[in-house]
Order: C-alpha cells, then sequence, then structure tokens
C-alpha cells in the first residue's frame, strides 16, 4: 500500500477514478441499450458506415493537425479556417460549374475541378498565415504562437463573413452522386459515403507514400525530429514546413467539399467543430504521427455515431444526438488521462506539450 | 535589423499592392460602406473614407521608411507612388465591379460602394480623383516618414484624436452636456443633429489643441515632474488619496450624466471587466491558458436561474424544480458552484500544459454549452428555452429611488472595485509570485518546492469565482439566461482584453476591457466587424507586442517612482481597498 501511494501521486488515482467512472457509465449504458433491444443489426451498421464516413472527413483534416504540430510543436487553430476556406470558393466553382451545364455533362471532371479549386484555396490561405502570422513567431514563447493561430482563426472566420456575407449557403445537388447500394444486412449505402471513403483512402495513401518515398518527405520528417541538426545536414528547414502546411492544407480544402457533399450546407462558421473533433482525432491517434491521426479519425468518427446512441440511449436521455458533439471532447479528456501518447505516437503532452 | 535594399520603384509596387490588397478586403467586406454612414468631420470625411486614408497613409510611410538611404524627394515620390498603386487595385474594383454584377459571390459589392470609392463622381473624372486622392496620401504618409519624431507625433497624435473625439461624438455631447456652460463648448465643435462627428470648425481646434500639447509634452511634462517633486512625500500621497477619491466620486455620479443608455453600456462593460479580472488571473498571472472561461459564467449564470427564477411548475413553464431564493441568498451558491466547476475542470488537465490545456478547456465550455443546450437536461434547465424571471437584488428602500440601470452600476462598480482589489492582493502575495514562477517555467517552480497541484488549482478556482460571480449578476440583470449567450466568442472576446491589456496586468486588463466593449458598444455599425478587428489585433499583437499595450508604460512608471522617492507603497491597492470600502 505505502509502495503503491510511493510510486503514484493522489492526482493520478483520482483522474483514473474518473477515467473509469466515464468508462462504467458508457459500459453499462451500452448493455442497456442492446438489452432494450430497441436497434437492429442494420441500424448498426448504418450507424458505422456514417461514423466510417464522418471519420474520413476528420481523418483529412487531423493530417494538417498533426503534421504541423509534429513539425512546429504548435496547434495550428486555424487550421479549421483553411478547412472552411476551400469549402467555401469550392461552392463558388460548384455552382458556377453547376450553372454552366459542366457538371451534369462531365460529373468526374466537374468534381476534380472543384476538389483542386478548394485545395488551392486552402493552400493559398495556409501558405500566407505561415508566412505573415507563424514564421516570425517560430523561436517565441509557446503561449505567442498559440494565441496568434487563435487570433488569426478569429480573423479568417469574420473576414470569409465579411467577404461572402453571414447567410447559409447549399452546395448544388449532384444528380449523379445521388442514390445508393444495398450492401449486407439489407443497409443502404450512398454513392457520396462511397465516394468519401473511397477518395479519403487515397489521399491518404498517396500523403504516407509522399511523406516515407520522397526526398521532400524525408526533410519533413527529419525537421519534425530536430528543426537544428535538419538544418545542419542542409535541409531547408523554411521549405520543409512550408511543404507541410501545403500538404495539410490541400487535404483540408478536400475535405472541405467532401463534407459539403455530404451535408450540403456551408457557412463561414462550419471549420469551428470538424477542426476541434479533428484535433481530437490527432491526438487520439498519437499526434505527429501520420497514420495515428487517420486511425484516429476514423475511431473518434465512429464512436461519435454509435457511441452516442449506444452509451446514452440505455439511460433514457431524450435526445441523445443532442450530446453528439460532447462525445468527441469526453473521449479527449479520457484519451490525455489514460494514455496521453494516443493509439499509436509517442508521449508528448507531458513532455514536449 | 538592416532591412534588405531593393529599388524604390520595387518597394512602391510592394507595398503599393499590399495595401491595395487590404483596401480591396476592406471594401469588399463591407466596411468601408458601413462605417461610411458615420461622418468624422460632418460633410467632409466619412469613418469609411478615413479608414482607407488610414491605410495608404501607413503604406506611403512604410515605403518611405524603406527607402531611408535615398534622397527627400525620391522617398516622397517612393510614397506618392505606393498609394497611386494601392488606389489604383481601388479603381480596379469600380471599373470591373460596374461591368461584371459582383453580388452573388460578394454581398457588400453594390453600386453604393463604388460610388463611395469614386467619391460621388463618374467616368474618367473619378479614376482620375481617385488617382490623385491615393498618391496625395501616400505622399503624406511619406512626409511623414521625413519629419522629425516630434513634429510627426504632434500631427499623429492630433489627427488621432480628431477621429476619436468624431466617432465618440455621442459620448463627448452627453458628457458636456452636463454643465451648461461647456454644452455652449460642444454645440460649437459638434455637428449635432442631421449629421454626424465635429463640425470643419471643431477638427481644427480639436487637431490644433492635442497636436501643440504633444509639441510641448516634454516641457509640459517636466513641469509636471518638477511640481510633483516640490510636494513632499506625504503630502504626495495625500494628494494622490486625493485624485483617486475624486475619481471615486465621478464614477458614483456618472449614471446621472449618462442615461439610462450609456449606463447599461457601462454595465456590461463592468461585466466583462470583472470576467477579464478573473482570466487574467489564469492566463496572465499563472499562464494557463484557459478557452472554456464562458464555461464558469455560464454556471454561475444558471446556478443563479435556478436558484432564483419564479417561474417554475407545470403551468408557469418547463422548469420543475426551484427554491426561489432571493438574489442576495443565491450570489455566493453560484460562486461556489463556480468555483467547484473550476476545481473540478482544474483536476484532469493538471498535468497538461500550453496547448493541450487550451483545447480541452475549450473543451469543456463547448461541453458546458451543449448541455445547457440539451433537452436532457431541460427540465432543469430550461434547454434551448432559456430561463426567464431571475431574481433580481434588492436593498429595501434603495429600489425604489434607483432606475434598475443604476441598481446594477453600482452593485457592479462594486464588485468591480472588489475583484480588482482582491487580484491585485493576490498578486502581490506568496500566491501570486508562486503563479508567476509556475508561468515562467513549471519544472524549475517544482523544484524550489512549489506545489503545482494547489498553486494550479487555486489558479483556476479564483478565476472561475470571478467569472462565477460575473455571470450570476449577468442573469439577474438581463433577468434571463439562454444557452446561446454562453459560446466561444465569449471566451475568446475576454482573452482578447486580457492580450491586449497586456497579461498580467491589472489596470492594463480593465482598460482593454473598456475599450474592447465599450467602443464596439457605441459604435454599432463597427459591431459586425469586431471579431474580425479583434483576430486582427490578436496576431498583430503577438507579433509586435506580445507584451499587451498596458504593462510596458506601467513598468517604466514604476521604474521611475522608484528612482525618485525609494519604497513607496503601491497607490492602486490603498485606492482600491478605498474604493471596495466605500461602494
Amino acid at each position: 500500500m505505502r509502495r503503491f501511494f510511493e510510486r503514484y501521486d493522489i492526482i493520478d488515482v483520482i483522474m483514473w477514478l474518473i477515467a473509469a467512472a466515464i468508462l462504467i457509465g458508457a459500459l453499462i449504458g451500452s448493455v442497456k441499450t442492446i438489452q432494450s433491444g430497441k436497434y437492429s443489426a442494420a441500424t448498426w451498421v448504418d450507424l458505422s458506415i456514417s461514423g466510417l464516413t464522418q471519420g474520413s472527413i476528420y481523418a483529412l483534416i487531423a493530417l494538417g493537425y498533426t503534421m504541423v504540430y509534429g513539425i512546429l510543436r504548435m496547434i495550428n487553430f486555424a487550421h479549421s479556417e483553411v478547412f472552411m476556406s476551400g469549402s467555401f470558393v469550392g461552392y463558388f466553382a460548384a455552382t458556377w460549374l453547376a450553372a454552366s451545364g459542366f457538371m451534369d455533362a462531365n460529373p468526374v471532371l466537374g468534381l476534380i475541378v472543384v476538389f483542386f479549386v478548394a485545395a488551392l484555396t486552402s493552400v493559398v490561405v495556409a501558405v500566407l498565415l505561415e508566412r505573415i502570422a507563424y514564421r516570425p513567431l517560430r523561436r517565441a514563447p509557446r503561449l505567442v504562437p498559440l494565441i496568434t493561430a487563435i487570433g488569426a482563426s478569429l480573423f479568417l472566420q469574420y473576414m470569409f463573413r465579411g467577404l461572402f456575407g453571414s447567410q447559409v449557403r447549399s452546395y448544388p445537388p449532384m444528380p449523379r452522386l445521388e442514390g445508393s447500394v444495398t450492401g449486407p444486412l439489407g443497409v443502404e449505402i450512398e454513392y457520396v459515403q462511397i465516394l468519401v471513403i473511397v477518395a479519403a483512402a487515397l489521399m491518404m495513401l498517396f500523403l504516407y507514400l509522399y511523406v516515407q518515398r520522397t526526398r521532400a518527405g524525408r526533410a519533413i520528417r527529419a525537421v519534425s525530429e530536430d528543426k537544428d541538426v535538419a538544418a545542419l545536414m542542409g535541409i531547408d528547414v523554411d521549405s520543409a514546413i512550408v511543404t507541410t502546411f501545403v500538404l495539410g492544407a490541400a487535404f483540408a480544402g478536400m475535405a472541405g467539399v467532401l463534407y459539403a457533399l455530404i451535408f450540403r450546407q456551408i457557412t463561414f462558421f462550419m471549420g469551428f467543430v470538424p477542426g476541434i473533433k479533428a484535433f481530437t482525432a490527432a491526438v487520439l491517434g498519437g499526434i505527429g504521427n501520420i497514420p495515428g491521426a487517420m486511425l484516429g479519425g476514423l475511431v473518434l468518427g465512429i464512436t461519435e455515431s454509435v457511441g452516442t446512441i449506444l452509451f446514452l440511449d440505455g439511460y433514457g436521455v431524450p435526445a441523445p444526438y443532442q450530446l453528439k458533439d460532447g462525445i468527441a471532447f469526453v473521449v479527449l479528456v479520457l484519451i490525455l488521462i489514460l494514455r496521453p501518447t494516443g493509439l499509436l505516437g509517442e508521449r508528448l503532452a507531458r513532455t514536449k506539450a | 535589423m538592416p532591412a534588405k535594399r531593393s529599388s524604390p520603384l520595387l518597394t512602391a509596387l510592394r507595398l503599393g499592392s499590399i495595401g491595395g490588397g487590404v483596401a480591396l478586403l476592406l471594401s469588399l467586406m463591407g466596411m468601408v460602406e458601413a462605417l461610411s454612414e458615420r461622418d468624422i468631420i460632418a460633410g467632409v470625411i466619412s469613418t469609411g473614407i478615413a479608414l482607407i486614408v488610414a491605410i495608404f497613409m501607413v503604406f506611403g510611410f512604410s515605403a518611405a521608411r524603406a527607402q531611408s538611404d535615398s534622397s527627400p524627394v525620391t522617398r516622397i515620390a517612393v510614397g506618392t507612388l505606393t498609394g497611386a498603386i494601392g488606389e489604383s487595385f481601388l479603381i480596379g474594383l469600380v471599373i470591373f465591379g460596374q461591368n461584371v454584377d459582383l453580388r452573388p459571390v460578394f454581398p457588400s459589392a453594390s453600386p453604393e460602394l463604388y460610388t463611395l470609392l469614386q467619391f460621388g463622381r463618374t467616368g474618367t473624372q473619378a479614376y482620375v480623383t481617385m488617382l490623385v486622392f491615393g498618391a496625395v496620401v501616400g505622399a503624406f504618409g511619406a512626409g511623414l516618414a521625413l519629419m522629425p519624431a516630434r513634429y510627426r507625433r504632434a500631427i499623429v497624435v492630433g489627427l488621432t484624436a480628431v477621429t476619436l473625439s468624431g466617432l465618440l461624438e455621442d459620448l463627448i455631447h452627453i458628457t458636456l452636456a452636463t454643465a451648461p456652460g461647456l454644452l455652449v463648448l460642444a454645440d460649437r465643435i459638434l455637428a449635432r443633429g442631421v449629421e454626424s462627428g465635429l463640425k470643419p470648425i471643431g477638427a481644427v481646434v480639436v487637431f490644433v489643441l492635442f497636436a501643440i500639447v504633444t509639441f510641448f509634452w516634454g516641457p509640459i511634462r517636466t513641469g509636471i515632474d518638477a511640481g510633483r517633486k516640490a510636494v513632499p512625500p506625504s503630502q504626495r500621497h495625500r494628494a494622490g488619496l486625493l485624485i483617486y477619491g475624486l475619481l471615486i466620486v465621478i464614477l458614483l455620479l456618472l449614471p446621472k450624466a449618462f442615461g439610462p443608455y450609456l449606463t447599461e453600456v457601462s454595465n456590461s462593460v463592468m461585466i466583462f471587466a470583472v470576467m477579464a479580472v478573473g482570466l487574467n488571473i489564469v492566463v496572465g498571472f499563472a499562464g494557463l491558458l484557459d478557452l472554456g472561461y464562458v464555461a464558469f459564467f455560464a454556471i454561475g449564470a444558471y446556478t443563479m436561474g435556478v436558484l432564483t427564477t419564479t417561474a417554475v411548475g407545470a403551468q408557469r413553464g418547463q422548469i420543475v424544480w426551484g427554491p426561489q431564493l432571493t438574489f442576495w441568498e443565491a450570489l455566493p451558491i453560484a460562486v461556489l458552484f463556480s468555483i467547484t466547476a473550476g476545481i473540478l475542470l482544474g483536476i484532469p488537465v493538471l498535468r497538461m500544459r500550453g496547448d493541450y490545456l487550451a483545447i480541452v478547456t475549450l473543451g469543456f465550455g463547448e461541453i458546458v454549452r451543449i448541455m445547457a443546450l440539451s433537452d436532457a437536461l431541460k427540465p432543469f434547465i430550461g434547454g434551448s428555452q432559456g430561463m426567464v424571471e431571475i431574481g433580481v437584488p434588492s436593498l429595501g428602500q434603495v429600489n425604489a429611488r434607483l432606475s434598475s440601470q443604476e441598481l446594477y452600476y453600482y452593485l457592479m462598480l462594486a464588485v468591480l472595485f472588489l475583484v480588482i482589489f482582491i487580484a491585485l492582493r493576490l498578486r502581490d502575495s506568496r500566491q501570486g509570485r508562486r503563479w508567476m514562477a509556475m508561468r515562467e517555467d513549471e519544472d524549475v517552480a517544482q523544484a524550489v518546492g512549489i506545489r503545482l497541484v494547489s498553486t494550479k488549482l487555486l489558479a483556476f478556482a479564483s478565476g472561475a469565482a470571478m467569472a462565477g460571480l460575473a455571470g450570476a449578476i449577468f442573469a439577474s440583470k438581463v433577468g434571463s439566461v439562454y444557452p446561446h449567450s454562453f459560446n466561444l466568442l465569449v471566451s475568446i472576446n475576454v482573452l482578447a482584453v486580457v492580450i491586449v491589456g497586456g497579461m498580467g496586468s491589472v489596470p492594463g486588463v480593465v482598460a482593454g476591457a473598456l475599450v474592447l466593449f465599450g467602443l464596439p458598444e457605441l459604435l454599432r455599425e463597427f459591431s459586425e466587424f469586431r471579431y474580425f478587428v479583434f483576430g486582427a489585433v490578436l496576431v498583430a499583437m503577438m507579433l509586435y507586442r506580445p507584451e499587451g499595450l498596458w504593462p510596458e508604460a506601467k513598468r517604466r512608471q514604476e521604474l521611475h517612482e522608484a528612482d525618485e522617492s525609494g519604497p513607496d507603497p503601491q497607490p492602486e491597492v490603498l485606492v482600491t481597498s478605498g474604493g471596495a470600502g466605500s461602494a
């Protein structure tokens, strides 16, 4: 007993108790929900697929957080606005293409153009952000770039609001993407969901290969290991950092289009919630770790979609879906208490953060 | 840092393009048009145009400054060219926008904007006017760069004074209206009635007055210092008390002069000031970046709501339970609840630093808002429909003699003084030094024997207590609580106040609250852009002045006092204790 207290702080014990209480609560809720038999197996599969779709988008955004964190050790709070800006300008491209009839004639090419425009916008925003707001502060105390990032996020949000108005805008309907296939257990899978999952998987594969196999990718990994040593080895640190921002932003921009294809509606404020969740996904997977961000995104998406009903419905909570956004934060806190390294990562929350 | 020399032409092109881009952005955002509704000098210059003038002036100035090795003529030419290039962006917008309707994409790109940018003219005449305007403004900026610093400062201060007094015309008028003699003066310089802003003659008077005072500020200041030195230290102390006593009397009389609307604005400002002082303890003293600060404000407000609401029962509303306490009974409970919440949040984040702390606290703030909105807690706190009929503070006879705004004004004033007093005492206590040691370096602080657990939790608890207090009074003042009053923007707002005022500086934070909450309230057409400006200000502050606006001046002043009169008790502390007693 005494040795136990020598090894573990009272705070650790309290935190474990909190975590255990949440986990047991979730477990009991799950058992109750399943026992109630309100939901069929098909419902669960359906929820899982929509969770997977959501999670793919979280994963794409999370890549930007995790890569920038890996290389600069800072949370790029404005990344959610990079995502939003891609989605927003992609909207104008999509509307224009749809109005001119190009989208109906060449749906694949049209979508590629929209993706490209969105990615380009996000890249421009992120590069400007890095150049103006972050680069001068690279050696500043940690709180300083963090506050800069919050300010930049606010600035971008309200810049878009000022420029394009505060109304909700809807992406034009894509007739070719409507409809669904019937999967196992009679579950309907929409084409859009398939598109999102496949596109996200392809992009992540590309990123993984890029970072692992190319010279630029090696430079990024070297700089995130140690900036000064990398510079001594003749690596251009600035360009490696810019490449990181460009990659992350391109992914965020494309995720913005995918998000809009599912949810249709976009506003200047749309980046906030997905941004926070993507960050949670990055932490969940182990921040700084690229495969971790992908895994974290998928796990979080499914937890959110399935877990909201599974954990809460058994307690008779009215309208549990309203609490969906809260799940991500609880997961974040749990992860930081139980396994700050994330699922695949090194321990950062304490040492470097 | 020696800048890379570039040719004058390139400098003008680069800075002109950036300036033009900024002006283009602000025009397309609708800022220029929205602000042009208010004149700074009636019939002469509107706020929107003044904004463009300011942009090109700054860029003309920087261009001339970047060419510091060149001859004065070249530098003026560079400034002129910069302004002209910048303005050519706006000309491009006007030409393009008149041929293609931009409004489907940019809702603000209206014909009114173009008319405004063209100064009401049309065709080639307008473009020439615009180009000349840009060139002149740029040249003026360059001229400022060439001037000796003393002249430049006088002109800049004069222009700023004209701008501010034009903007705050209403406030100045109301303040001057308290005395009949001054009202005559106000009518001379202010354009009341149909037009807003200063009269042209008034602008000249204000400009000359401030420019002259600034120009001779050096001698004036020496005179004041000499005068102060002539007074013996003991009496100087008494004089200080007298000044602060006078200040308190003015503050107490202010609602009578202000009238209901401005008193109401002051009340909001004071509520945010209390929150800012509290967040300053967490962020400024202890260095813990808390982005979920609104949660404690919400908890304070909801506790007050639940405990005092009289809309209870099946017929009266959805709220099923409510003890219907009075305001004074509920207030301490609300604060206690907030403190508990602060400690509960504090425990899981004890081990986190920096960015993790920020994002987890942000999550906490969102969880509180989501819970407040959800149907799950609706029977207790009203869900998205909120709660109404929240108790008001009763003081027996006093209630009858004060209007509701005045009642809250005095309450908030007392609370603000109390909170400032506590914050200052904490700052100068051992606890304050522990916080600051922890802020500088957690590991070293721990190594010298500071218990991080209790130190952090105390910071969270004190911050939460102040936010809870502010929230409880807010709920009572508004009379209702709705979840949407407690979004992330409140936290960001308060954070902006702390950053701009200066992290760790109590007077700076109070002044910051006055500027960042007072100004947008008074300039209604500006409030749409306040978060845009806040974002820009946060970035700019971090890039150029991370210590905030106030602390440096304060520190300089403290150092100054230290070398002339030795140990002197800190004046603010004495005065605020007096304030708390008398209020």
